[in-house]
Formats: C-alpha cells, structure tokens, sequence
C-alpha cells in the first residue's frame, strides 16, 4: 500500500505558483497551453528532493530557498556591462549570440552568418506566433522532468539554430548567456539547434554573471543531429559564486551522427547539468565528457541518461570532478541498452579528484541492458593525489603547488582531449590552470 | 669542503630502524658505489637524501657544500644540486615528458635566480641530450613514462639528469631490469656526465653495474651503516664471496 502525500509547499515553490500566474509570457494560444501543461507537471511534483532517485544528491527543494522575480529585459546598463562576457573562449574566432539576463541582445550579436545558416531568437518566433517543436523532448526521460518543466512553462528567449543539408559551418556559433548583477532575478532560456543531414556545426555555450549575487538561471537547449550530420558542443558553465544553474539538454541522433558533448562546470553554487541523449539512428557516435572544477561549498551535479535505442552505435562517457574544500561534486550516468540495440558499445568512467578532506564526491553508474549483443562498461573512481607521483615531480625541482596543478591539469586534460576542437581544448585548459593558480 | 657529508644518520620508517648512524663524506667529482645485501639500507639512504616524505631522521646529519639538506624540502633539494634517478621511474599519464622537463628546468632556474631558457634554447637542449641517448622525440610528447620500457624509462632518468645538471645524482639501482644493451646505454649516459664538479653516489645490489660505471670508492652497507671502505675492487671481493663475511663479523 502506499500513499500519495502532498507535500507541504516550500517558499520557491509557492513564488514559482504566483509567478506563473501574473507573469504575461510571450506566445499564442498554443504555446500558452503548452505552458500550462508544463506548469501541471511541475506543480504534480514540486521541486525535486532526495527521495526522488534522479535528484539523490541534488536535493533542489533544500537548496533553492526561493524563487527570484523573473528578470526584465537589460536595459543600456545592463547590456554595458555584458560586452566583455564569452572572454573564456576569447581565443576562439566564433559567431557570438548574446543573452543578457535571459533576453537576446542584437545589437551585441553578429547577425551576418554564414550561408545555410539559419538563426531566429525564441522571442521572436513566440511573437510572431510559432511555437516551439517538442519532437525531441518526448520519450526523453526530459518529459516529465520538473525543472525542464518549469522551464518550459517559463522561457522567455533563447536560441533557434538550424544548420541547412550538407553545410559545413567553418566557425563555431557561440551562445552567450551573462546575468546583468542588476539584481538578483531569474531567467528561463530555451534554446533549439537543428544541424540537418549531412551537415557539421561546433556550438559554444557559455553562461556566466557576477559573484556574490545569488541570482538563477534555468537554461534549455534540444539538440537535433540527423543522419550523417556531425555537432561538438562545449559547454562553459562559469557562474558567479552564488548562482543558481540548472540545465537540461535534450540530444536526438539520426544514423551515423556523431555529438561530441563536453560539459564544463566552474563557479555557481548550485549547479545541475542534466543530458538525455538519444541514439535513435544506426551507427551513431556518442562522446560525453564533462569536468566539474569545485571550490568552497560550490555543488554541482552532472547527470546523463544515455539511451541507446537502436543498435551498431558506440558511445563513450568520461566525466569527472576535481574538488576542494567542502565541494560536493555528483557524477551519475545511466546507459540504457534497448531489446534491439545489438553491436552497441558504450563505456562509461567517472573519476574524482578530491583535494580536501571536506570534499564529497558521489558518483552513480548505472548500466540497464536489455540487448545480449554488446559491449557496455563502467568504472568508478574517487581519490586524492598520487603521492608518489607528486614526489618524483618534486624531486625533479617542481614546487609542490606547481607539481599539484600539473598533476590535477593532467587529470582534467584526460577529458578535454575528446574535444575536437583545438582551441577550446586551450581554452579549457587555460581556464584550468588559472583556477589552479588560484589555489590557497 | 666534502660536497656530501653525512655524518651519524640514524633513520626510522614504519617505527623499524634502517639506518643506524650510517657515515659517509663524497669528496667533489668523486664517484662513490654502496653495495650491499637487500635490506641493508640502499633505497632508505636514496631516498632520504632526496627528501620522501615518511622517512624519519631521529639522528644525525647530512650536508651539501656544508648546508643542512634535511631542512629542504625535495624540490629546494633539487635546486641545490641534488638528483635521485629512481630505481622505478613513475609513469605521469597526461603530463608530456617536454613539459614535464620544461617545468622542472624553469623552476630550479626560478629558484637559483637564473633567468628561464627560451624556447628554442631549451629545446636544441632536450634535442641534443635525447639524440645522446637514443630518445625519440615521439616519446618527448608522450606522457612521462607512459608506454616507456623498463630500459626507456632509465633512459629518461639519466636524460633528465642530463638536463638539470646536478651536483650529486645518486642512482638508485639503476642496473635493475636491465639488458646488457640498456645497460651499456645508461652507464654511458652516466658516464658523459661525469665532471670534476659532480659526484654520484650509486647504489647498487650487484657488481655488474660496476664494469661500465667504475667507481672511485665502493662501500658495504650492512644493517644500516658503512661497514667497509675500499676501491673497485672491492667490488670484486663481494662478487666473489658474498656478503658472508660481514654476517659472520656482526654475529
């Protein structure tokens, strides 16, 4: 027997109930009942806690005390201030679409893109009255998600990319997200990318915003890769110090696709990466690789369901957490191997860094087969530094901070190789290093 | 002045004492091998000198040009001259061999307050002291030891000592697990190094080393001292007899 209790609703929650109310969101009729039925959803639920297995170690309830007002569009201040945000990947020529507190920015934006390259901003499309495709959300694991929910029921803008047959794109797309420091709101962006067949695009998202403001972000981006068609995306998730991220990527991929998918999580206080992943077409090829680079009491979760629906395609998982202090650092993954999907090969590794005797990592891999034909393995490791290594570099005259960063740099390098492309490897790399060198 | 002066060391690990007021003075330029049975104290002294944590000094003295090593930490050791080439040299998967030098280099330079080598300098250095030895630059790009043969990475110990220059390398077994070939590629690599201005103390569990690297003074540590002092060969003795003679001495 067992009964359905009610929970007693939380401040956030109830902030959220009242928002949705007065809030006088963009869209037509369809989009407005598509928003309703996400805030029913949400509203079923509530915010996730720990008893619900896929939040075990991110107990949003406790950790999202409440919900900010929703942020207004950036006014010329605001939009000052956010000229300098994307510096992270400075060293990378790409085409830049900004989103300052959650609302896309023309002016600071390259609006001259390449050929076969499509792009509108959400709030355009809402206004002009179409709504948003939800194809690759449903059957996700995303579908029922209370936070994908919440953000359903709440964008406001975000990014429509699609990527034309058989196009090349030579420079990357870089989606900038930067919260103001205005005050501490909330923003809900919602992002589309289509890369049509045949066709190859490198996306950079990068998010980030003031310290010492506790301010929250609930982003959304659907990843649409069809057949033969290639995307790397490389996520830079650099928040300020009290931000609240949370993210939820819905990933669909058509026979011999490849998505190559890095995560990386540096700053914010609370963050939460979630990835549904589909391999829905024969032969496609998956690499998800994430690092989460903690200090202080910073949280971040990084949480993939992987499913391989359809069989021949291989996919590789390499995520790991690098953490100080009394950093809490959750890895989980689960890799679902449907009744057809023989010959699929699928390997995952979590690996933790702990740098302190305060740092918590929790990891969760997690296998479902349901094919007898294949390939699937996992690991799971936490520890500190290898002493001995640490000495052989120290007797060789590297000082022991030196020896250290060069040691944690050669552990995080192990994921940033799967990137393809070689100046956001740098990138990530320079932006380790300097965390590093911040080291106390 | 002696360049290394150890005097009555008296070391502790895991609450056993190994070393017990083990004295040993290497003049400049002199090449000193320590033999003896295992467990004598070989890798102890090793690392000691070379400053591994969990090694307790409860006695006695080690100097340098007359300066207190032991207050040094293992990375300021190496500033001042000291090298220990590892009996295993470990593997440091991610961290390429050429930065690895590179940043070793730079820091013992830093704390010298010797300006850092350029990067053309620095390289025809690596280049000219790898060809020496017979590295291929594929392996320089390579994590440190990765994938390395046992003979491959000796090689790279001696190739890195090549590179800081040291005043006192102290090779710790560096026969072990070697071929005759190796080996013969190794002591020559030591031997290059060889200069008026640089001692070595080598440790080792077999005369064969001996042949290729000949030594100035042999020493037999026995139960944590030097129990005796002689030339080459001496060596030779123990070869043939064994170390009978000083189990029967210390009954």
């Amino acid at each position: 027997m067992s009964a359905d209790v009610t929970p007693i609703r939380t401040a956030a929650e109830a902030a959220l109930a009242s928002a949705f109310a007065a809030a006088a969101l963009p869209g037509g009729a369809a989009v407005a009942r598509e928003r309703q039925s996400a805030f029913e959803v949400f509203e079923r639920s509530g915010l996730p806690h720990r008893r619900i297995e896929e939040w075990k170690y991110t107990d949003l309830r406790a950790l999202m005390r409440d919900a900010k007002p929703l942020a207004p569009p950036p006014d010329a201040r605001a939009k000052e201030r956010a000229k300098a945000a994307g510096a992270i990947v400075s060293g990378v020529a790409a085409h830049r679409i900004v989103f300052v507190d959650g609302s896309y920015v023309q002016e600071l934006s390259d609006t001259a893109l390449e050929a076969g390259v499509a792009v509108m901003s959400l709030s355009a499309a809402l206004a002009a009255g179409q709504g948003i495709d939800g194809r690759a959300v449903e059957g996700s694991g995303a579908a029922d998600d209370p936070v994908f929910a919440l953000n359903t029921a709440f964008m406001t803008d975000g990014a429509l990319i699609r990527v034309a047959r058989n196009t090349q794109v030579a420079k990357p797309i870089h989606l900038v997200f930067v919260h103001s420091g205005a005050a501490a709101t909330a923003t809900f962006t919602r992002s589309q990318v289509v890369v049509e067949e045949g066709a190859q695009l490198t996306l950079i998202e990068s998010h980030e915003g003031p310290d010492a403001l506790d301010y929250q972000v609930n982003a959304a981006l659907e990843l649409n890769v069809a057949d033969n068609a290639h995307l790397e995306h490389v996520k830079l998730a650099c928040e300020g110090n009290g931000a609240l991220h949370v993210a939820t990527l819905i990933a669909a991929l058509g026979a011999r696709a490849s998505l190559n998918d890095f995560t990386y999580t540096l700053g914010g206080a609370v963050s939460r990466n979630q990835l549904f992943v589909r391999c829905g077409g024969k032969g496609a090829d998956v690499t998800i690789a994430g690092v989460n680079l903690l200090r202080r009491k910073e949280h971040a979760d990084l949480t993939l369901v992987l499913d391989h629906a359809v069989g021949g395609c291989t996919s590789r998982e390499i995520l790991k957490s690098v953490l100080d202090d009394e950093s809490r650092g959750v890895l989980q993954g689960r890799i679902v191997v449907r009744q057809d999907a023989q010959k699929t090969d699928a390997r995952m590794l979590m690996r933790a860094l702990l740098l302190s005797q305060e740092a918590e990592a929790d990891h969760k891999p997690e296998l479902e087969i349901f094919a007898d034909d294949v390939q699937c393995g996992h690991g799971s490791t936490a520890g500190e530094l290898d002493k001995n290594l640490k000495f052989y570099l120290m007797a060789r005259g590297i000082p022991e901070p030196e020896a250290e960063a060069l040691l944690i740099q050669a552990f995080i390098g192990e994921a940033v190789e799967t990137v393809r492309h070689q100046g956001l490897r740098d990138a990530l790399m320079f932006a380790s290093g300097r965390w590093l060198g911040s080291r106390t | 002045m002696a360049m290394l002066e150890i005097k009555n060391l008296s070391v502790v690990v895991d609450g056993r004492q190994i070393l017990n007021g083990l004295d040993l003075t290497v003049e400049k330029g002199e090449v000193h091998a320590i033999m003896g049975p295992n467990g004598a104290g070989k890798s102890t002294l090793a690392h000691v000198l070379a400053g591994k944590a969990g090694y307790e000094v409860v006695g006695g003295e080690v100097r340098l040009d007359g300066q207190d090593l032991l207050a040094l930490g293992p990375d300021e050791r190496a500033a001042h001259g000291v090298f220990l080439a590892f009996q295993y040299p470990l593997e440091v998967p991610g961290v390429a061999t050429m930065t690895f030098l590179r940043t070793a280099l730079n820091a013992q330079r830093k704390k010298r307050g010797e300006p850092e080598l350029t990067t053309p300098e620095f390289m025809k250095r690596v280049r000219d002291a790898a060809g020496k030895l017979g590295i291929e630059q594929d392996m320089l790009r390579r994590g440190v030891n990765v994938g390395f043969s046992g003979g491959e990475k000796k090689r790279n110990e001696v190739l890195q000592m090549a590179l800081l220059e040291p005043r006192l390398c102290v090779l710790d077994e560096t026969d072990s697990g070697l071929d005759i070939d190796a080996l013969k590629v190794v002591a020559d690599g030591v031997n290059r190094l060889r200069s008026p201005e640089r001692s070595f103390v080598m440790i080792t569990h077999y005369q064969r080393l001996l042949n290729y690297i000949v030594p100035d003074v042999v020493h037999v540590l026995w139960k944590g001292r030097i129990v005796k002092s002689g030339g080459p060969q001496l060596a030779l003795e123990l070869e043939a007899n064994g170390y009978a003679a000083y189990q029967s001495e210390a009954a």
